[in-house]
């Protein structure tokens, strides 16, 4: 990109460059500001302690609670994290130079979204275990945990993205996107806190995970295409 | 226009506000009496005449004014969802105001089914509110509306809200079924649905029919109130358009 003066030079960055340039852009800018890496971590973390200090410490009735808590939490970490997603590159201009650029909405916002969901979703999903434990979840459970959080939690981060792109051009979006998001994250919660129930009774738990899949699948090819008209629609105001 | 033969003239003409401004008026009377002898009539009779329910006695009767609004809440929520798809694909004005228009109502007809469905709750199932597929969904639904209208409120550019609301209002519709079928695999305590298009009711014809004029009544009462709001938005828009001054100056 750096000798792209000629347009038709520009125009011809295939799609798989973009993803990667636009991830490593966003690698880089996070990595400058590690705290807000752990934010959403420390944050998931706080919530599932909650639980036990609010409900009770009993560890047979935290670890019938567990599978929904530890969904729930990492629902609302995402949740908070998405605000982030386009503000500073909606504040220094950039997101406007992005939708100038002749490149594929799409692939920038689905690049912009998967390197967000690495940063959380993936970091939730591997701190999942340490929750687990914390909320005495039975061993059993662990696996269907893990796969559900990680096939769960990108469709949070894509829905997530909607929000945040129509909430961008406001100056206190953070309340409104919860708002706005949330009922939209309901069959996840359902479909992944049942898988993790699944496990944990020795259910098969195929049919959870591939409709979180399925969901997955829905949210990949359609909620890019929302996040870049509701992003074209905020710059424009 | 030539090449769009497909879409009837009113169409466009309904995207101009004055003339839908003056068609509604026109409307308005029409729709207004059809409310007020559909509503009185099918209320008296549901109430007074339709035998009553020989398991669940006199306290059935509610369903008059619950299934109703559940049927509107969600009809509205498409109907918005369809406006905001026209006013995204041919910027027409007029559909941004029927979405705004359409949220409060809907809203409101999604509270009416809840607050129905709450007192009709506590003598059959001996509790207010059960976690329950088919509230938890109606429930669900009056968030979405809740959303619209918050992001509608929020953003104080009027196109800009417009277009933001009927986004959301159309991702809102891709999700209604997901959100509906899990819900429903999570937890099912409500009976099935009562009108169905494809199967006949199971009540009796003296049970249904009453309800069915309530249902059509509620559908007008809507017409009505949609259009209310909707002339009011356009009044409210067009403000300092020549012929709402003109309009103004005469009153």
């Amino acid at each position: 990109m750096s000798t792209g003066t000629n347009p038709e030079n520009m125009q011809k960055v295939s799609a798989l460059a973009l993803f990667m340039a636009t991830m490593r852009r966003e690698f880089l800018l996070s990595f400058r500001r590690k705290s807000d890496l752990a934010n959403p971590l420390i944050f998931f973390l706080m919530v599932a302690t909650l639980f036990p200090l609010g409900v009770s410490p009993e560890p047979g009735f935290l670890a019938q609670l567990a599978p929904g808590v530890v969904w729930v939490a990492a629902l609302l970490a995402t949740l908070l994290s998405m605000d982030a997603l386009f503000r500073s590159d909606y504040e220094d201009g950039s997101l406007e130079q992005l939708l100038l650029s002749p490149q594929p909405l799409f692939v920038v916002v689905l690049a912009k979204v998967s390197a967000h969901w690495c940063m959380t979703g993936l970091a939730l999903t591997v701190m999942a275990p340490l929750l687990a434990v914390m909320l005495f979840l039975p061993a059993d459970g662990m696996p269907g945990l893990m796969l559900s959080l990680l096939l769960g939690t990108p469709t949070l981060s894509l829905v997530g993205a909607i929000g945040a792109a129509l909430t961008v051009g406001l100056k206190k979006g953070g309340v409104l996107i919860s708002l706005l998001v949330l009922p939209l994250y309901i069959p996840v919660l359902i479909f992944g806190s049942s898988a993790v129930q699944a496990a944990v009774t020795g259910l098969p738990l195929g049919g959870y995970l591939a409709l979180l899949g399925a969901l997955l699948a829905l949210a990949l090819a359609l909620a890019p295409l929302a996040v870049a008209a509701a992003l074209r629609i905020s710059i424009s105001s | 226009m030539a090449d769009k033969k497909w879409l009837p003239r009113w169409f466009f003409q309904l995207a101009s506000p004055r003339w839908c401004y003056q068609i509604t008026g026109r409307l308005l009377p029409w729709f207004l009496l059809a409310t007020l002898i559909l509503l009185a009539g099918g209320t008296v009779w549901s109430l007074l005449f339709a035998p009553a329910d020989y398991q669940q006695g006199n306290s059935f009767r509610i369903i008059y004014l619950h299934v109703p609004s559940a049927i509107l809440a969600q009809s509205a929520y498409m109907l918005m969802a369809v406006a905001g798809a026209i006013g995204l694909i041919w910027k027409m004005k007029v559909a941004d105001m029927v979405l705004k228009s359409a949220a409060p109502i809907g809203a409101s007809m999604a509270v009416l089914a809840l607050a129905t469905g709450a007192i009709w709750g506590k003598p059959t199932w001996g509790s207010w509110w059960v976690w329950d597929a088919r509230l938890t969904s109606m429930l669900i639904l009056l968030f979405l509306y809740l959303g619209v209208m918050a992001l509608n409120s929020a953003i104080e550019n009027e196109s800009t809200a417009a277009q933001a609301s009927a986004v959301l209002a159309l991702v809102g519709v891709v999700n209604i079924p997901i959100i509906k079928y899990s819900v429903e695999w999570w937890n099912t305590l409500h009976q099935p649905a009562t009108f169905k298009l494809t199967e006949k009711p199971a009540m009796p014809p003296e049970m249904w029919l009453p309800l069915l004029v309530m249902v059509i009544g509620f559908y007008c009462f809507f017409a009505v109130s949609l259009m209310q709001r909707l002339r009011n938005e356009i009044i409210w828009r067009e403000r300092r358009a020549s012929w709402v001054r003109e309009l103004l100056n005469k009153q």
